[in-house]
């Protein structure tokens, strides 16, 4: 157990009448990429700020590099860096002011760190005399995210990092956990965002408070064995509607310019799916067998749960 | 150590870079005193007087002389009739009218009596009250000049009730109330709205997630605040003896060294309040209501706290503005020492004691 980066054990915790986590249980080994992945209001934060020493369960166990999140988290704040939701840096003080002010409060100095940091600092580097208030969304991430690790943190929590920042930035923000995973730092990372899913190693679906499943992303996407089609039609809207009035349809979600569908037949329907769409004065018909990605095996398994 | 410095550090570059703050820090004091000391006084100069005199004897001329030259009334006009009183009054620049009997000396001499009519303009009751005082004063001191080697008594019916104090006198009292408040102002509500600003921001959750103890986060705190307060507390006294010379007849040591008492007693109620508030606007509107108004109201800083109904006057006890006061009139005004206040000084450590104690109860080592 003790070899676990983070353990929890039927954690439960509720705010009044809200039951925030019901019952979650996580093992995530060490030197892990994994990702919490689940709509707004799913228990992300609930989890990760628990996992901080930030929120006090109100039930079950859980531990975080061997160090109870209860009663030893002062070894836990020691180890770890904890990024928040929203931005949470000192606005009126510059990149640079912001990054030795979390140096001194971890005991420690920019040069000192500046091998774990380089590649993301580098970035923002130019600015650093710039108040954090003026960084640009994806600048405040990198100097967020620089701030977290210029103490050496065995493990970093990251609660929604990507929210709200450019795609661009987001690509390179995964980029940057990827690297700093090879440095052997366990990453704890939550995201609404399914697609981010596959760039993790693990991936556990939350959902209402409970985990829905933990797997790889490969395994997740193995574990879809229905056949699955994109289908196109000029009048999306009414494609929809009548995808969704068919006799036959298991499931049926607007994906993109594509409409996903499977079927209950499990057979190959692409034929049929076309000849039933004309029949529905429906043009620029397109019906294509495809294979499943993450989210269509998340969209399955929360499905499922409703 | 060194952690603690950058912190202070950090606290200075948010002080310093928020024009807000720093006019509330700088500004204030300086523009209160000078709203005390000048401006709102119950002082009234050169207030216009009309004179309506019936004898026009050598009496009236010497009273309307009097009354002229005291330096609290200008003549605006003579009024000839009685018709004219109420147009002079409803122009809006006279204040008070004084109107002399009929043969005014003639009756003094002969009846050892004369009546002298005083009106006021009660729009502004107060202006009218002072008025009305300063003239039955000045009327009180004619009627003992004429006396002097007079046999008979002579009288000119005016009432006197009290006798006003100057202008310097109240300033005297203004600037130990104005001390409190104003370290008061900085103290609790900077300190208040600069730890709630950390919870509203976000920042206060990364410092909670950092091996930092909450103490030292809170001492670097207010550490700030403790040498701007201080150090506006000595403006204050500096601008009370330099502008309106107020003196300091006790010991400046003591004076300094029970200030840096109460502004640690108001910085422990700042950290108090922002136990309990998570947002810059609750914290604000906590201090303002809860510490300004009963500060300035209930302390004996502007209403003497003896006047007040006895329900008032056991919360004025727990006001800790109302002790300083007192600890700041003796060393200010009366130049007294230590033996005569050790009982305010102990009543300010017993409240530094209790706010210190419930915040560290409070305080949250978690979000929620």
């Amino acid at each position: 157990m003790t070899n676990l980066a983070i353990k929890t054990e039927n954690l439960t915790k509720r705010y009044g009448s809200l039951e925030a986590l019901k019952g979650v249980d996580l093992e995530v080994p060490p030197g892990f990429l994994f990702g919490i992945i689940g709509p707004d209001g799913a228990g992300k934060t609930s989890l990760i700020r628990t996992l901080a020493t930030l929120v006090l369960p109100d039930g079950g166990r859980a531990s975080v590099l061997g160090h109870d999140v209860v009663a030893e988290y002062r070894s836990i704040r020691n180890k770890m860096g904890y990024m928040p939701g929203r931005f949470s840096l000192y606005q009126d003080l510059s990149v640079l002011e912001n990054l030795q002010l979390f140096a001194s409060i971890y005991d420690t100095t920019i040069e000192k760190n500046y091998h774990l940091i380089k590649d993301i600092y580098q970035q923002i580097e130019p600015f650093k005399h710039r108040r954090a208030g003026q960084l640009s969304g994806g600048m405040k991430q990198k100097l967020a995210l620089s701030c977290a690790l210029i103490h050496e943190p065995e493990i970093l929590f990251l609660d929604e990092p990507t929210t709200g920042v450019d795609p661009v930035s987001r690509n390179e923000f995964w980029e940057m956990l990827e690297d700093l995973k090879k440095k052997g730092i366990s990453i704890l990372v939550s995201t609404p965002y399914m697609d981010e899913a596959k760039l993790c190693d693990m991936v556990a679906l939350i959902q209402n408070g409970t985990i829905l499943s933990v797997n790889t992303p490969a395994e997740i996407v193995d574990s879809y064995n229905t056949p699955l089609y994109a289908i196109k039609a000029t009048n999306k809207y009414q494609l929809l509607k009548d995808l969704k009035s068919y006799s036959y349809a298991a499931s049926v979600f607007p994906f993109g310019e594509y409409i996903h569908y499977t079927d209950q037949r499990g057979l190959n329907v692409v034929e049929e799916l076309k000849k039933h769409l004309e029949a529905n004065n429906h043009s620029g018909i397109e019906v294509v067998s495809i294979a499943p990605t993450v989210e269509d095996c998340f969209m399955a398994l929360m499905d499922e749960q409703v | 150590m060194r952690r603690f410095k950058a912190f202070v550090v950090k606290e200075f570059y948010h002080i310093f870079r928020d024009t807000k703050t720093l006019i509330i820090l700088f500004g204030m004091p300086i523009v209160q005193i000078m709203l005390f000391g000048y401006a709102i006084t119950n002082e009234i100069k050169d207030a216009k007087i009309a004179i309506l005199d019936k004898s026009k004897d050598h009496l009236t001329v010497r009273l309307s002389d009097k009354i002229l030259s005291s330096g609290y009334f200008q003549l605006s006009e003579y009024l000839y009739s009685e018709a004219e009183i109420e147009e002079v009054f409803r122009k809006g620049e006279v204040k008070q009218v004084v109107i002399y009997d009929k043969q005014f000396a003639q009756k003094l001499e002969r009846d050892h009596q004369a009546k002298v009519q005083i009106l006021a303009d009660a729009t502004d009751p107060n202006t009218a009250n002072t008025l009305i005082k300063y003239t039955s004063s000045i009327i009180n001191s004619f009627q003992q000049e004429l006396a002097f080697g007079n046999p008979t008594p002579l009288t000119i019916k005016p009432e006197i009730r009290m006798l006003y104090n100057p202008n310097l006198e109240s300033v005297f009292l203004f600037v130990p109330g104005l001390i409190s408040v104003i370290l008061m102002l900085i103290s609790a509500m900077m300190t208040s709205i600069s730890i709630a600003r950390e919870k509203e921001i976000g920042t206060m959750e990364v410092l909670l997630a950092s091996p930092m103890q909450p103490a030292q986060v809170i001492i670097s705190k207010v550490i700030p605040y403790l040498i701007l307060a201080f150090s506006n507390a000595i403006v204050i006294l500096l601008l009370g003896y330099l502008v309106f010379g107020v003196p300091i007849r006790g010991s400046l040591l003591l004076l300094l060294l029970e200030s840096i008492l109460f502004i640690v007693m108001a910085l422990s109620m700042g950290i108090l309040i922002s136990t309990i508030t998570n947002s810059q606007q609750t914290a604000l509107l906590i201090s303002l209501m809860g510490l300004m108004l009963p500060t300035i109201l209930l302390s004996g800083f502007i209403f003497p706290v003896e006047n007040m109904p006895m329900p008032l006057q056991l919360i004025s006890h727990l006001i800790p503005a109302k002790w300083f006061i007192l600890i700041l009139k003796s060393i200010m005004l009366k130049g007294t020492g230590i033996l005569f206040f050790w009982k305010e000084t102990l009543i300010l450590v017993g409240f530094t004691f209790a706010f210190t104690f419930l915040s560290v109860k409070k305080f949250k080592i978690r979000v929620a």
